[in-house]
Order: C-alpha cells, then structure tokens, then sequence
C-alpha cells in the first residue's frame, strides 16, 4: 500500500473519530464565534484610539476565532493520539505496515478537514454579520488556506506533545498554556497600539502575532504582502518544527524493529 | 496456510529502567501448527516476550527468529507474517467493528474489492455480522475480544500471538474464543503462541505449555508430559461428624505420603496412583469410618506450578500483584 493510501486511511479513520464526538465539533464551532460576539461588542470603542486600523473592530477580531480554532485543533490532534496509546491502537498500527510519517500526517490530514469546515464557518459568520473582505474573495480563499496550515501546525503541536507524554491530561493541559499565548499577541490591538511595554514586547517576540496579523490583514488591509509572507513563514516555520518533533517523538514512542 | 518456520528463541532477555530483568534468558521452539501456551502468573514475564517476538519492544539480549525472520534485523517481515491480540483489546470505541476490519485490512495491502469480502468473512468467522456496523463502544467484552481475533487474521497470518484473550471474559464467550483458536490451529494449520494465566485454558487447548516464572521458563513439554513429571494423583477424604482426621490420616498414609488438603480434609498422594482408590474404600469401611466426601485429584498444572516454584499459580498472582502495590 503507497505511503499516499496509508495517509488516507489515517485520515478517514481521524475525520470519522471527529465526526462522532459531539465535543470536538460544537466547541470549536461555539466557542470562538461566541468569543467573537463578546470581545467585539466590548471592545467596540478600541477603534476610536488614534491609528487604529480598522472602524470595526469586528473585523479587526475576526481573525481570532481562526486562531483559537486552531488551538482546538492541537486539542483533538494530540488527545486522539493520546488515546491510540493509552489504549494500544497504536501497536495495532505499529504491527500493521503502516509508516511513522503516514500516521502523523493521516493524523493531521483528519485535523485539516476540520479545520477546513471550521475557518469556512468562522468567514461565512464574519461576512453574515457584516464584515467586508479588503482582499476580495481571492483573499477569503487565501485567508482559509494560511488558517488551515496554521491549525496543521498546532494540530503538529498536539500529536508531539501526546507522543512525548502519551497522556490526553498532558495534552488539555498544553491548551490553557497556548491560550495564554494568544492572549500575549496582537490579538486585541495592533501591536503599535499596545501601550505597556513589557506586554508590546512580548507581544513582538510571540509568534502568533504574525499568524493573527497575517490572516487579519487580508480581512480590513487587502493585500499586505508582508504581514503574508510574515505569516506563512511562521506557520510553515511552526508547522516543520512541530512536524520534526512529532516524528522523532514517534520513533522514541514506537520502539518496533 | 502451511509454513516452513514457527518460533525459536534463544536467550532473549529484557530489561527495564531499575535493571528490572522482566524476561531473563528464554528459549523455546514452538513448532509450525502448534498451540503453545505461556502460562504464568502476571508479571511473570509473559507479555514482554510476546512483545518482543511480535516486534514490537527489542530484546536487551538473545535472538528470536518467528516464521523463519530475525525479530531485530527483519521486523517488517516478521510483522507480515503474523497476526497478534495483545492484552488489552486495542479498539476504538468510537469505530465500528467493519470499520476497525477494513482499516486493518487496508493497512496490510489488501485491495478494495478484497478488503469487502474479507471483512464479511471474518465478521461471519466471529459471529459479529449483525454488530458489523454498530460503534464498538457498545460491544461486550466477548465481542471486543472477538473482533480483536478478527482484526489478528485480516491478513492470513501463519503465526498468531493471543496474549490473554480470554481474561475477564465470561465462560461462555472463554469456551467459544477456544473452540475458534483450535480450529485455527486444527484447520488452518496456523501457529499460535497463547499466554494465559489460566491452568485451565493452557490444558484445554495448548499442544505444549512452557511455564514461566520471574523471567524464566520453568518447565515445558506437553501438558499430559508436565503432569507426568509430578505424577501422581492425590486423594482426599472429609470425615463426616464424629469421625476424627486422625482415624482417616492413619489409613490414608498406608496408601502414600500426606500432602496439602482443604483444611478440613485430609490427603495423600497415592503411591499408585487411581489403582489405590479401591484399596482405600475398603480399607476405610473395614475400619467403619464414616466419609463426608472422597475426592480423587489428577495431577493439575498448578501442582506442575508449585513443583517447580514452590508457589501456587494463584498465590504467585496475589505475590504479583501484592508486590506492584508497594
């Protein structure tokens, strides 16, 4: 069987798994527009502050439901792999010729179908409530493929820590740690607008400014090629990093001759 | 399905962090078509070397050769050869059993068209055709162990490995997981290497038992062989009121030498074996003591057990277990 026929097979498997757990549909699809309605309305008034980018801050905020998507997907990725091993899945497929690398990428070929059907979901909202895309529907495009990579790199993220500590527990508990990563990004202000110090600082140095930026740009500034480019770097940047991790995770976690 | 090759292993060890020896210097040779069965208690070392002859865990030292392949230097090709249920059901709950078998069967290679007509076969082979398409998360512990067999045989293996395929499972869905494990053997010609912790299972169905203990085999030939070494059988007499242990101890002991009994009772283990029975009713009426129960005892393998280790099979559990509480 091609490495290509193992990947689909894992990522059927991961899609079904997803399907039928209520959880891990309602609560990326709730959470992040719920989020969205209450920030937005609470923070209406951000776009009074001198330089701001957008006069809405809907749109402004819309790209955070793509990120903590995201994050959900790190959650599903990494507690189904979890699973696999606490309940010996795993060495059912390690007995079987099924590849290392086809397991972490059928994986998380389940997890960009999610999150696929996730970011149309969050754009169909935000256009709905009447968000206006800069970057024309090109861009809408665009927008969903940068969340999708971007949701293959956390889902990464979660299928190494689950290799590397075999508990789900570990893993939900990676989730509160990437949200207050989120919460240390530009995700509530445009980082010039960020006034202490410490918190713009840290804020520069975390990546998911860039990711939040780039998909963000495309919704309220057309095409920013930089803040693009800034954001598929860091995604493809994540994604590989993760990816390499989760591999050799695997190869320590699966000791089969 | 005939093959050339079953299991040798020679040597093989394992250990873990602590320098915790859980399988100390084994070697054994299961025969092509043969029922083996590894019984011991739990922690004996049984899973761990089913573990490394499935490939699945190395061998700190020995070698191991199943279905003619190195199980260090040739893993793939050991992996295609057999089929294994390890001890837990490794299912998804939330999978159906068809799904389970056709993703098995598509990881091993198997075309579409085959895969449809595999799966129904070995669905119909267990008896789950009409729990096919229901979410394994409601099957039964029978069921899970069922279709855990299934998905072992979706590729025609020659060997298969059962670790423990019949704990907790009630006796009814235990004698029917045998009687399909015997036709395997019987009518496939396939190679089964069983670990049990159950005398019971061993004797029913293994061609040949090796018995493991702290890492070691024991003892090992056929179960008939095994019983041999130890003999013979024993007997025991209950006094009914107003008879003493003592009275039934003193005629007993003319037929052979005291052995371990219910508290109550009193045995012997007979000098020649069932021949003596007679001899002791006789001589038991001529004295007039009054029985409450006679029972005459066949060699089991627990006695081959506590020959071997001066433990019981049972007791040695509870030590097991006892010790991984502390």
């Amino acid at each position: 069987m091609s490495v290509l026929a193992q990947v689909g097979q894992i990522a059927r498997r991961s899609i079904l798994r997803t399907a039928r757990q209520p959880a891990n549909i309602i609560f990326p699809f709730v959470f992040p527009t719920a989020l969205l309605a209450v920030t937005s309305a609470g923070l209406h008034s951000a776009t009074k502050l001198p330089g701001f980018p957008s006069d809405s801050f809907l749109a402004f905020f819309l790209a955070f439901p793509f990120i903590q998507g995201a994050l959900f997907a790190t959650m599903n990725a990494g507690t189904d792999l979890a699973r696999d091993i606490q309940t010996g899945f795993l060495n059912r497929l390690a007995l079987t010729p099924l590849r290392g690398g086809a397991l972490i990428v059928g994986q998380l070929g389940g997890i960009a179908v999610l999150a696929f059907v996730q970011n149309c979901y969050y754009l169909t909202v935000g256009l709905i409530v009447g968000v206006r895309l800069e970057s024309g529907i090109v861009g809408g495009i665009v927008l969903i493929i940068l969340a999708t990579a971007v949701a293959i790199a956390f889902g990464a993220l979660g299928a190494f820590f689950a290799l590397r500590t075999g508990s789900g527990e570990a893993v939900q508990g990676l989730f509160p740690l990437l949200f207050v990563g989120l919460f240390l990004s530009s995700m509530n202000l445009p980082r010039n607008l960020i006034e202490a110090d410490w918190f713009r600082t840290v804020a520069t140095f975390n990546p998911i400014s860039y990711l939040i930026e780039g998909l963000r740009s495309l919704i309220i500034a057309g095409w920013d090629w930089q803040a693009l480019a800034l954001a598929f770097g860091f995604a493809a940047l994540l994604a590989a990093a993760s990816l390499a991790a989760a591999t050799w995770a695997l190869t320590l976690r699966l000791t089969r001759t | 399905m005939a093959q050339a090759h079953g299991i040798e292993a020679e040597g093989l060890v394992r250990t873990f962090k602590g320098d915790i020896r859980a399988v100390d210097g084994i070697d054994l040779r299961v025969e092509p078509g043969e029922i083996y069965g590894f019984l011991g208690p739990n922690g004996a070392g049984k899973s761990t070397t089913v573990h490394m002859l499935t490939t699945l865990l190395p061998p700190t030292s020995g070698s191991a050769r199943v279905a003619g392949f190195d199980i260090v230097k040739e893993g793939p090709k050991v992996r295609s050869a057999i089929g294994a249920a390890l001890q837990e059901a490794a299912l998804d709950n939330l999978l159906t059993g068809r799904e389970h078998l056709r993703l098995q069967c598509a990881l091993h290679g198997i075309g579409r068209a085959e895969r449809k007509v595999r799966t129904q076969e070995l669905l119909e082979r267990v008896g789950l055709t009409l729990a096919a398409d229901r979410k394994v998360g409601g099957y039964s512990g029978g069921m899970k162990r069922r279709l855990d067999l299934a998905l072992a045989l979706a590729h025609r293996p020659s060997i298969l490995f059962l670790d423990e395929p019949t704990t907790g499972l009630d006796p009814q869905s235990r004698s029917a997981l045998w009687a399909e494990v015997a036709r395997l053997a019987r009518e496939d010609g396939v190679t089964v290497f069983l670990t049990t912790q159950y005398l019971e299972e061993a004797d029913a169905l293994a061609d040949r038992v090796g018995i493991i203990d702290h890492g070691h085999i024991v003892a090992e030939g056929t179960p008939e062989q095994l019983k041999a070494q130890i003999g013979r059988s024993t007997v025991e007499a209950v006094p009914a009121d107003g008879t003493t242990p003592e009275a039934i101890a003193r005629i007993l002991e003319q037929f052979g030498e005291p052995t371990g009994g219910s508290p109550k009772g009193v045995a012997v283990r007979l000098e020649h074996g069932v021949e003596d029975l007679a001899g002791i009713v006789r001589a038991l009426d001529a004295e007039g003591i009054k029985l409450q129960n006679l029972e005459l005892h066949a060699p089991s393998l627990d006695d081959v057990f506590l020959a071997k280790t001066g433990r019981s099979l049972e007791g040695a559990a509870e030590e097991e277990e006892e010790a991984e509480l502390t």
